[in-house]
């Protein structure tokens, strides 16, 4: 099948197919750095959202945890876990994370462990804030049920 | 070795092949603690574990793409290297840094290690992959440039051809999309959209450049086959790649906050994508049977074949298998993706670098013919233990991977949680533990394998 296909032709495939894929993905990159905002509610990433996802950061939570799909396959889902484990209610919800955050590492022998990190409650309810926000993204209904 | 300063290549090999052993020791810590929750807990969490894995593994990739680049580029411009000595400090600043990060990772708590490497001027760490300290980042920076340099001055005065040109287009693309790894916005779907343009276009565009460079390097050498007819093969190779590669980057834009056009496009042109891997194989083979030569080196084609079947499989089938934006939907984040990624890794990256290894290393240790039976045959024995070890170990997480999405992901009600999942799937991971342990004694097998001595006759 190669025989008919000189090394001209190949590298002329070679130099369009690539630049026409380049120029495609570009015009799709700023169409969704467009759209982000909205699907996302930026406006609504108030400063201890920010904060909290730099505490998700510093802290490497993704070492073990996936958000959204992407991450660590060790330990839950946690985009959705304020419709999971705060029902959607933002008090029971922090609540909820700030005795989690206490109690680890759970004393249950053989059980996958989740490290003790010290953080201050405003951390905790920081970290909170950024789940929240991040619950609220528009990703095309995923994850297929609550359990992530 | 036809010039002096292509020796500059083997402590990179070297070094590589270090870091393989020792990121291979932290997967199975990591398949341990998924048996045993408390395996080495508190001393090494599991998330540090998996920094360390997979940190060594990108930049032990990063090392051997270095080292074949400093072998072939001389060879292939025929000249000698733009400054052997620029080489020698390359390495030796790029393993510093490297070991160091590694320690840092292993002996100082994350957030402070973040504190005492002032993440807050710049944040940059605590994103998959990308959890190496901003300094660590810009010395990366820093050494791929003084690395691009020396080898684009070699390449500029000296002979081009097709395969040190796409080369060098590769590794100016690797450093270029690094950079990304500096953008960390507040919107964390800005932050996941531009991190993939890190990760994605690495494996599925650009190191794929440097992949068909080393693998026609070698094809060459290995078969005597001519030049017209490799550099056909690699522009079509590269040309279906970047095509099918760049707007498959959508195959990651489906659930995470962006628009949904991505749903379709980033579905059809990543089930191209195999596409440039099944060429590969045609290559490889046909390279073969057209040769030449029978050069005294068999290993060498050995890995060159192997690196395009694996190649093929762990990206090409195993990436196809959850590509599709509907079956993405159940197994997106599960252990089917470890599956993938594992097999992907090993299949393109890990085994080009045993390809030019075996290649170019008895070379340089004064063997232009290639080892000698007896060592080829224990190195022919650690090639079988490492293949089938990756072969188990992903088929073990495909099991895994199907049990997860069929108790956790598809049931709409009496779904199991993520934990009581992973109780159910115990058994499969100790199996995945069996076959990890092989790819460990068969990479020992193949260090071994530079220690047969032959009988003089
Ligand atoms: C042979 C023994 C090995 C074992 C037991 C092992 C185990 C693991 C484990 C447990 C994880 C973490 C999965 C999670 O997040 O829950 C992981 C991640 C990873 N490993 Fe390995 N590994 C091994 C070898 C390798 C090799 C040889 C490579 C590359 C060639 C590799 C590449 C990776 C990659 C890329 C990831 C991240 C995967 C992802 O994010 O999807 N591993 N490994
Ligand atoms: C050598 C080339 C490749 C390598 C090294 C590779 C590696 C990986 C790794 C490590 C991940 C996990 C990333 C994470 O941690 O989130 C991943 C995800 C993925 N890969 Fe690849 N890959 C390759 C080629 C391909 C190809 C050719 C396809 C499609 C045909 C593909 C399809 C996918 C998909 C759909 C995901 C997302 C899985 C999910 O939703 O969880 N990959 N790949
Ligand atoms: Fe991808």
């Amino acid at each position: 099948m190669t025989e008919r296909i000189t090394k001209n032709m190949a590298r002329n495939i070679y130099f369009g197919g690539s630049i026409f894929a380049i120029l495609v993905f570009v015009g799709l990159t700023f169409d969704t750095v467009q759209q982000v905002p909205k699907l996302s509610n930026d406006d609504k990433i108030t400063e201890s959202v920010a904060r909290g996802k730099n505490l998700w950061e510093v802290n490497n939570c993704v070492g073990c945890h996936t958000i959204m799909g992407e991450g660590a396959y060790y330990a839950p889902e946690l985009a959705n876990v304020f419709d999971r484990r705060g029902m959607k209610n933002e008090v029971a919800f922090k609540a909820f994370l700030q005795g989690w955050m206490a109690a680890q590492p759970l004393q249950e022998p053989g059980r996958r462990k989740m490290p003790q990190f010290n953080l201050s409650e405003s951390q905790v309810n920081d970290i909170a804030d950024f789940l929240i926000w991040t619950s609220r993204i528009d990703d095309n209904e995923w994850p297929p049920n609550i359990e992530g | 070795m036809k010039y002096s300063s292509q020796m500059v290549a083997k402590p990179y090999f070297i070094f590589a092949l270090i870091l393989l052993a020792g990121e291979i020791l932290f997967g199975l810590i990591m398949g341990t603690q998924y048996i045993a929750g408390d395996f080495l807990f508190p001393e090494i969490p599991f998330n540090v574990a998996r920094m360390v894995h997979t940190n060594l593994l990108i930049v032990l990739i990063l090392f051997g793409f270095m080292g074949a680049t400093f072998y072939l580029v001389p060879e292939e411009s025929e000249r000698e290297l733009w400054s052997p000595l620029l080489a020698k400090i390359t390495f030796w600043v790029f393993a510093a840094a490297g070991v160091a990060t590694i320690l840092g990772y292993l002996f100082v708590p994350y957030a402070t290690l973040a504190e005492i490497t002032m993440n807050e001027l710049l944040p940059t760490m605590g994103r998959e992959f990308l959890e190496q300290p901003t300094i660590t980042k810009i010395g990366i920076v820093i050494v791929v440039l003084a690395f691009i340099l020396n080898v684009g001055m070699t390449v500029l005065k000296g002979r081009k051809t097709v395969i040190t040109v796409v080369l060098l287009t590769g590794l100016v693309g690797l450093a270029v999309f690094f950079l990304f790894a500096f953008y960390v916005p507040e919107n964390l779907v800005m932050d996941k959209f531009f991190w993939w343009y890190v990760v994605h276009l690495w494996v599925e565009g650009v190191w794929e450049l440097i992949l068909g460079a080393i693998l026609s390097f070698v094809l060459i050498k290995v078969t005597g086959v001519d030049r017209e007819h490799i550099d056909k093969w690699l522009y079509l190779i590269i040309a279906m790649t970047l095509v099918s590669g760049i707007v498959g980057t959508g195959h990651h834009y489906f659930f995470i906050g962006t628009p949904d056009y991505w749903l379709w496009i980033g579905s059809i042109a990543s089930a191209v994508e195999p596409l440039p891997f099944f060429l590969m194989i045609l290559y490889a083979f046909s390279m073969a049977k057209q040769r030449r030569i029978d050069h005294d080196n068999k290993m060498a084609l050995t890995w060159a074949k192997g690196t395009a079947v694996m190649a093929f499989l762990g990206a090409g089938v195993w990436g196809f298998l959850h590509t599709l934006a509907p079956i993405n939907f159940y197994t997106h984040g599960t252990q089917l993706t470890a599956a993938h990624g594992h097999l992907a890794f090993f299949g393109a990256y890990i085994m080009i670098l045993f390809t030019i290894i075996s290649y170019a290393m008895p070379i340089m240790r004064g063997r232009p013919h290639g080892n000698g039976p007896k060592a080829q045959a224990v190195e022919l024995k650690s090639f079988w233990m490492m293949v089938i070890g990756m072969l188990g170990l992903t088929a073990a997480l495909t099991v895994a991977g199907f049990i997860q999405v069929s108790l956790q992901r598809l049931p709409d009600v009496g779904a199991l949680s993520f934990m009581a999942t992973q109780d159910e799937i115990v058994s499969v991971y100790k199996v995945r533990l069996a076959f990890g342990i092989l790819v460990l004694a068969g990479l020992f097998t193949y260090f071994y394998s530079f220690f047969v001595k032959e009988e003089t006759a």
